[in-house]
């Protein structure tokens, strides 16, 4: 699955060198947020915090062998927030042209001025704010051109296509790489940059014709084109996980245990992230206030941030308001050990921020020893859930109830494709009663999580 | 033309550029035999204020501006764009897409343009439609009027948006066409506190006009009050029911079941590359005859109205199904032309960074004759769902999903006891054929609805009258 035998082709590819910090583009972009912050200052603010962002990209697709579309992309943008004292004032332009930049901070000024004067606003506390600044390996350029890239596309839709006879049509492949520079500032004197890429190259194909049609997909995403799956690992996965659907039925109606995919389990996760999140806390819609140092997991579960890990798609040394971020335990023994805080949230529950203004950072889940396959023995019979459908998930009181489709199990072994049936139960109850959680990691995203087997959840079918 | 006069001097004078430079721009582009080329100029203002905790502690203003540039030979298309509105940079752009075009047909697709349609909302900038004080204090009297209705009330969002658009789209055929897009938004939530039960409802609504939408008729107090009342009704939900049953569904915002279960099974794309439930399917019955659904963009002032799509095609009351057989798709320019046939005004697009393609605009299905009572009256033991929140659709399998936000039981033809939100599934190409009675009530939504496809974000509309559907499977947590 991590396609690590097989990264030939993404090797060949690099064939153009880069530094891996293109310092004069930083510099360039601390120069517009300092006279941003500037600029504030000088239009009265009291306080300011800036920052500046720029994107290069280009993304590709092939369908049925050949080019689709080519896409290049060039995105900048910078956002400035003052304060008038407690009042706050935000905008935000792409327009980086020394006139656009008095009158961004002229709107944010005059919105400030509006504004109701809020005893938690305000920047962080200085100490809190990071000091070391490590190399943490986030920028690889690829070099890729249109050509090889559409090429890489179209290699990865063969794979896919080639894989078996029924596979009947498709939606194409995509390549895309994308590399950035980002600089936050504040009145602080906190003004760091830094550059980073991210690479990715997915497929989807059909299976089956008529009503009897199936789609599914496989991407790998990597800051490091090196580390991508290869681009014939992904079509073969893709054209895989499609013909697994074929001939998918409902379920009757039942209680069973499910078990959530690698890539479905990370959604479970980021819903106790959400209701651990300072906003869903002060506003009180959250299924889990205060629910610090209580058990909210089984005693085996330990749920960490690692935001300094070294070429990871969630790493960074400080957060969006650059505060440093911790690693920590959010989790252990099944306990509640901190939220997920920014520094106005943190206020507003009388707390410290935790270094997560925009999110947290490589939230790890610790697993256990069963591999995927030793997972579904432990579940014996019952859902195996691969896809979810629709926002049915209430974060006030945690009831939860979505479309599903994924195969169903009896001894240890998958039986059928499923679909057309929902899952459902309350968030609060399935998180106590998760059973286990497997070492079957998806790497692919900021939650990095085994599956995860619940033990009861009601099903609705036909 | 003052309108294209307007938006000519919004977009390019301020930056500099003359007709003439779209010229240049797009005989680079022609320079190679294409299809289709077009090049998409836009300048956007957006602000949002919200209240919380009694007061309104912020506020945000952002302003994007830039075009994209794009060519389409047979299904390939070359785009780029830029944030910088400037005749160097539009032509590098230009000459990097055209190298899509290996081996043109040289075909120009000509399609007329016309001269004229009914512009559907005024040409007005809606930040500036109340100063910023009066913002301010609309948000805060809404709070207060809320928090009246009930002393369980226990925290008040309350949020303003408005988005300000102009466009200026240049087609291969020398056509020039403006367009000005004025859209508001406004949003109560509240938070209800019972014994430690805690739970929430949610209203809102907008347009295509100006903040005045919001004090016309009460609108912005009555949010608060429908925002209460969804709250108070969760508080005495009990758990739903799990299983297939007869659903009906109220009228107005669950048309949002229409846009998911076939609107997005409908658009061109999908059907030109045979990867929808619907393909091929074109003169088949997919409904029972009760059902005819239209995608509309021209209802005046209507969140998913557009005068003209962002292909410059002015929008249509397009028939998707009539009286239970599939009539046709949805169209942007490729799609149409690859399938043969015309475009329908639905090539749109989130912005000038991005590429259009068929989406819709406002979805929904005609009145039929039973009064909505009767309806219910005649369900022995089912669900009624009268709100919703969002939807999905995998559009080869065609099963979708659309979530309740508040909805009862209907036991012996009537409802009874408020159920907890609960996840409803179904296949697009049959739930319809299920639909056994339709009322004669039909609503449009309130103007909240925001429609994602391929990362892309678009505002639409949908609508219905009261539907009863004979089957649909219910993801209670009751079984």
């Amino acid at each position: 699955m991590n396609g690590k035998s097989d990264f030939n082709l993404a090797k060949l590819l690099l064939n153009r060198e880069f530094p891996v910090q293109n310092q004069a583009e930083i510099n360039r972009l601390k120069t517009v947020v300092q006279q941003l912050l500037d600029e504030a200052k000088h239009q009265g603010a009291s306080a300011a915090e800036a920052a500046f962002s720029v994107d290069n990209g280009l993304s590709v697709s092939a369908r049925l062998g050949e080019v689709e579309t080519v896409e290049f992309h060039c995105d900048q943008g910078i956002g400035v927030t003052v304060y008038f004292g407690q009042q706050k004032g935000t905008a935000s332009t792409n327009d980086v042209s020394p006139e656009s930049l008095k009158e961004t901070v002229q709107a944010a000024c005059s919105i400030a001025r509006y504004a109701s004067a809020d005893e938690y606003a305000g920047l962080p506390d200085p100490s809190q704010l990071a000091t070391e600044f490590p190399d943490l390996d986030l920028n690889h350029p690829w070099g890729v051109d249109a050509e090889q890239a559409i090429a890489l596309a179209i290699e990865c839709e063969n794979a896919a296509r080639g894989y078996d006879a029924a596979i009947s049509n498709s939606e194409g492949a995509s390549v895309s790489s994308h590399q950035g520079t980002r600089v936050f500032g504040n009145s602080l004197g906190f003004l760091q940059g830094y550059q980073s890429s991210r690479h990715s190259i997915s497929c989807s194909v059909l299976a089956g014709s008529g009503d009897a049609m199936q789609r599914d997909y496989w991407y790998s995403v990597a800051r490091n084109a090196a580390n991508l799956q290869s681009a014939q690992a992904v079509g073969e996965k893709a054209a895989q996980r499609t013909l697994a659907r074929l001939n998918a039925r409902s379920l009757s109606t039942r209680q069973c245990p499910v078990l959530f995919a690698p890539e479905m389990a990370s959604g479970l996760i980021g819903a106790l992230i959400g209701a651990i999140s300072g906003g869903s806390l002060y506003r009180k819609s959250s299924f889990l206030l205060d629910s610090l140092n209580t058990q909210v997991l089984p005693d085996f579960v330990r749920i960490h941030e690692q935001p300094l890990l070294i070429g990871a798609l969630g790493s960074s040394s400080y957060d969006g308001e650059g505060v440093a971020t911790q690693t920590r335990d959010i989790v252990s023994e099944g306990i509640l050990r901190g939220y997920v805080l920014s520094t106005y949230s943190a206020k507003k529950l009388g707390m410290q921020s935790t270094g997560n203004a925009g999110g947290v950072h490589n939230l790890t889940v610790e697993t256990g020893s069963n591999d995927f396959t030793a997972m579904l023995k432990l579940m014996n019979t019952g859902l195996l859930v691969t896809e979810l459908m629709g926002q049915g998930v209430n974060r006030v009181t945690g009831d939860y109830s979505r479309g599903a489709s994924g195969f169903w199990v009896e001894n240890g072994v998958i039986q059928y494709p499923v679909e057309e049936i929902t899952i459902a139960g309350n968030l609060k109850t399935m998180l106590r009663n998760i059973v286990a959680i497997g070492n079957d990691v998806d790497l692919r995203g900021n939650i990095r999580t085994g599956s995860i087997l619940v033990e009861q959840m009601a099903i609705a079918g036909e | 033309m003052p309108l294209l006069e307007q938006v000519k001097h919004t977009i390019l004078a301020a930056n500099g550029l003359q007709t003439q430079d779209i010229d240049r721009v797009m005989a680079t582009l022609l320079s190679v035999p294409v299809d289709a080329a077009d090049i998409y100029f836009q300048s956007s203002h957006f602000e949002s204020w919200s209240l919380e905790g009694g007061i309104v502690k912020e506020g945000s203003h952002s302003i994007e501006h830039g075009a994209g540039v794009r060519v389409v030979s047979g299904d390939k298309t070359g785009f780029a764009y830029s944030d910088r509105i400037e005749l160097p940079i539009l032509l590098e752009a230009a000459n990097n897409v055209k190298a899509i075009v290996k081996h043109g047909q040289n075909v120009q697709h000509k399609i007329a343009t016309p001269q004229n349609w009914p512009q559907l909302y005024q040409p007005l900038n809606p930040l500036k439609s109340l100063a910023d004080q009066d913002k301010i204090d609309l948000l805060k009297r809404v709070d207060t009027a809320t928090r009246k209705l009930d002393s369980r009330i226990e925290e008040v969002m309350v949020s303003l948006v408005a988005a300000y658009d102009n466009l200026l789209i240049a087609n291969q055929d020398g056509s020039l066409v403006a367009d000005v897009r004025p859209l508001v938004r406004m949003n109560v939530s509240v938070i209800m506190v019972e014994n430690g039960r805690r739970e929430q409802g949610s209203m809102g609504g907008g347009s295509r006009s100006d903040y005045s939408y919001f004090l016309e008729n009460d609108r912005a107090f009555e949010y608060g009050r429908e925002a209460v009342r969804q709250a108070q009704v969760n508080l005495q939900a009990e758990a739903a029911p799990a299983g297939n049953m007869t659903v009906v569904l109220g009228p107005g915002w669950p048309g949002i079941l229409l846009h998911e279960a076939i609107g997005h099974g409908l658009e061109g794309d999908f059907n030109r590359k045979g990867t929808s439930a619907f393909s091929g399917r074109v003169g088949e019955r997919v409904a029972s005859d009760l059902c005819t659904v239209v995608d509309d963009g021209t209802l005046a002032g209507r969140r998913g109205s557009l005068s003209i799509d962002d292909e410059g095609t002015p929008t249509q009351n397009t028939v998707l199904i009539e009286k239970g057989i599939l009539k046709g798709y949805m169209q942007d320019k490729l799609n149409a032309r690859l399938m043969g046939v015309n475009p329908t005004g639905n090539g749109r697009r989130e912005s000038y960074a991005h590429l259009p393609m068929p989406r819709m605009t406002n979805t929904y299905m005609l009145p039929g004759e039973s009064e909505p009572e009767e309806i219910i009256r005649s369900v022995k033991k089912g669900l009624y769902a009268r709100n919703f929140g969002g939807g999905q659709v995998d559009i080869t399998s065609g099963k979708f999903v659309f979530s309740a936000s508040e909805a009862y039981l209907i036991e012996d033809g009537k409802i009874t006891r408020p159920v907890k939100g609960a996840t409803l599934i179904g296949n697009g190409p049959d739930v319809l054929t299920k639909v056994s009675m339709v009322g004669n009530d039909l609503q449009l939504d309130s103007g909240v609805g925001t429609c994602g496809k391929d990362g892309q974000s678009v505002p639409v509309g949908v609508g219905q009258p009261t539907l009863k559907i004979d089957g649909l499977t219910v993801g209670g947590t009751n079984i």
